[in-house]
């Protein structure tokens, strides 16, 4: 079970996540954070295929995401 | 299971960053690298002047803050004295290309056993969006109004290319972190570049081309795209020496 | 000087080429790694500063070397050393100056050494020796003081000094103070919390107040712990004579000589510049009507003698920039016009 985990009050809004999810799956919130700022969430809450794509773009290390599948974070 | 998720070496203090800023990538990647090599504990890092400057307040290990421009002159001292620690520096366009280039290629070509992160974003960032020795012809910065080339200016200064012709250097790559495939490629080279000191082969950059948003006046999407489109043609991703 | 920094446990040199202090690296080049330490010449004196603030920040006793010019462009790591607290000895064999000058002898860098050189608000200790032998002895002293204080300390010397040969009797490193274990200094943080040694400080409490406050209490510490000068017959003197440096051995022989004819002079010479030994001028001065200096300047020390002495004396001054240094001679030939001329007219003249 893909698990996708937002800290949101790290978020600065800056939309990369979004941007580079291959399954279009993430946007930018109505409600802001504790700074003011729109921060991902989830469209559809089981479409996330736990690629980690969002996780890599991030730059406020924001996005935490648990997969299945056996490729672990970028290690070469 | 995959886990993705911040790496201990990260602190959890909020960075000062802009958003959409490719720093926090870049820092991302380098503190996994050290993480993933076992090395905090014998790393000692140097922070730049410029946007950079707080990194110690990012880096769960020892850090040096340096005079803007002498991180290799300082990195030199420190990993001379002590040759089993692994030491590293993290430098903008300025600080590397500008105020700092006799430090920098002079490093390089004594064959320091360091590793270098060069993050360059064709601007400056930190005093506002100044005119930056990356900065391309035709950019607009707060010192070149009219788009950098028209008076004087030269063109931009291409530091792997630059420095491959030097003897002393092992390891140049210039990556960037302006989609997934690049950042993924970034981990590989920066990692390679901490390898390559760990196992005493010499000096070893990893240029990362990087998204400043709020100086070039663009959303983050559009920042990816300025890298993607503008800056990589200028400056071709690509190893530039290795051996 | 080289083998003294080697034989008090100095292990890392940078250097740049510069007249005249070019045999301090070239004896460093092969005498350091014989020690075991490491030499590199470096591209700048830009460079060499900042390769003593790594070596320092990672634990090594360290030094650089260079002449006037080469300090200037010293002065960013100085400030950098001095803010950050970190250990070094650094030394000037002053030469000619404004400018590329000369390299003719000079002290034209009195002010630049004792008055904190670079931005900021921050002291080095400074030395000047007079003979090769103090060199030698104050080379050691130096990495003490460096260590115990966490302080940058500074050897003014100058061409006559970095050129010389008279014999030395190379003793063995004694230490002087008794040095804390270096628990600043970057190691990897095995075993214990990650370290920064920085020198920005944005803390919006006033932490750059603070960080100011707390070097200003050890420069006085400094202050009241190490003043050091040698003295030559001033109890009953009635002019005494000051110069630094080369230029005070000078002048010594001249007093000396005013002595043998019966002139009630003396002589005091400073061997810390930073701190300067203020007592020992107010003690010198109690009992004589006059002071001269004598500098291989257009009179720079002559202005801590003044504050030192709160001008009770007339005090002139003797001295050019540029490559001049005095003679015996002429010092001797000043002392006599000054010793003829009554005090009390003297005295109404400068007040």
């Amino acid at each position: 079970m893909t698990k996708i985990r937002f800290e949101t009050h790290r978020c600065k809004g800056c939309g990369l996540c979004v941007l580079f999810c291959p399954r279009k799956n993430l946007r930018l919130s109505d409600s802001l954070n504790e700074q003011g700022l729109s921060y991902p969430e989830e469209i559809d809450p089981d479409g996330c295929t736990g690629c980690g794509l969002c996780f890599r773009m991030c730059p406020d290390t924001a996005i935490e995401v648990q997969s299945p599948k056996k490729d672990n974070q970028d290690k070469q | 299971m995959a886990v993705f998720k911040r790496t201990p070496i990260l602190k959890d203090q909020l960075t000062h960053y802009c958003p959409g800023c490719g720093h926090g990538i870049a820092h991302r990647l380098v503190a996994e690298v050290i993480d993933e090599l076992g090395i905090r504990e014998r790393t000692i890092g140097t922070a730049p002047v410029g946007c950079a400057v707080l990194l110690y307040n990012y880096f769960n290990c020892d850090v040096i803050e340096c005079a803007h421009g002498r991180s290799p002159a300082v990195a030199t001292g420190i990993k001379r004295v002590q040759p089993d620690k692994i030491v590293f520096t993290y430098q903008g366009d300025g600080d590397l290309a500008a105020i700092g280039t006799a430090e920098t290629i002079h490093a390089a070509n004594r064959g320091e056993n360091i590793t270098v992160i060069f993050v360059n974003n064709a601007i400056y960032g930190m005093t506002g969006g100044q005119m930056a020795p990356t900065t391309m012809l035709g950019q607009v910065t707060t010192t070149t109004q009219h788009g950098r080339g028209g008076q004087g200016e030269g063109p931009p200064i291409k530091v792997c290319e630059l420095l491959s012709t030097l003897g002393g250097v092992c390891y140049l790559e210039r990556t960037a972190v302006s989609t997934p495939k690049d950042v993924m490629n970034a981990k590989r080279a920066i990692k390679k570049a901490f390898q390559n000191q760990i196992d005493g082969k010499g000096f070893s950059l990893v240029e990362v081309l990087s998204m400043c948003p709020t100086d070039w006046k663009l959303s983050p999407a559009q920042s990816v795209d300025f890298v993607n489109e503008k800056m990589k043609p200028v400056f071709p991703l690509g190893v530039y020496k290795d051996q | 000087m080289a083998e003294a920094a080697i034989q008090a446990g100095c292990r890392f040199f940078a250097g740049y080429p510069i007249t005249p202090q070019n045999e301090v690296p070239e004896y460093m080049s092969w005498r350091m790694p014989q020690a075991g330490g490491v030499f590199i010449q470096a591209e700048s004196e830009v460079a060499a500063i900042n390769m003593i603030f790594g070596a320092s920040a990672a634990g090594a006793r360290c030094m650089t070397s260079s002449s006037s010019p080469g300090i200037s462009l010293k002065q960013e790591g100085i400030s950098y050393i001095a803010a950050a607290e970190l250990p070094c000895v650094i030394a000037n064999m002053q030469r000619g100056g404004p400018g590329l000058g000369n390299i003719r002898a000079s002290q034209g860098d009195y002010f630049q050494a004792v008055k904190s050189g670079g931005h900021g608000d921050y002291h080095l200790i400074v030395v000047a020796p007079a003979t090769l032998q103090e060199l030698y002895t104050l080379t050691m002293n130096a990495f003490d003081w460096a260590d115990y204080y966490r302080n940058p300390v500074m050897i003014l010397g100058d061409g006559i000094l970095g050129q010389m040969a008279e014999p030395v009797e190379i003793l063995p490193y004694q230490p002087i103070l008794e040095i804390p274990e270096k628990d600043y200094i970057l190691t990897g943080c095995r075993g214990r919390l990650s370290r920064v040694i920085k020198t920005l400080i944005l803390d919006p409490a006033d932490g750059l107040v603070r960080h100011n406050e707390h070097l200003q209490e050890k420069y006085k510490r400094i202050e009241s712990e190490i003043s050091l000068c040698e003295e030559y017959q001033t109890a009953d003197a009635e002019l005494v004579v000051t110069g630094f440096g080369v230029t005070g051995r000078i002048a010594k022989a001249a007093v000396r000589k005013a002595r043998k004819k019966g002139l009630a002079v003396g002589w005091i010479r400073p061997i810390t510049l930073w701190p300067f030994p203020k007592q020992a001028y107010q003690e010198a001065v109690r009992a004589a009507s006059k002071m001269l200096v004598v500098e291989m300047n257009h009179g720079q020390m002559i202005e801590d003698v003044k504050l030192a002495t709160e001008c009770a004396v007339p005090t002139e001054f003797m001295g050019k920039g540029g490559g001049w240094y005095p003679d015996e001679k002429s010092i001797l030939d000043k002392i006599e016009s000054m010793i003829k001329q009554p005090a009390a007219a003297a005295k109404g003249r400068v007040s």
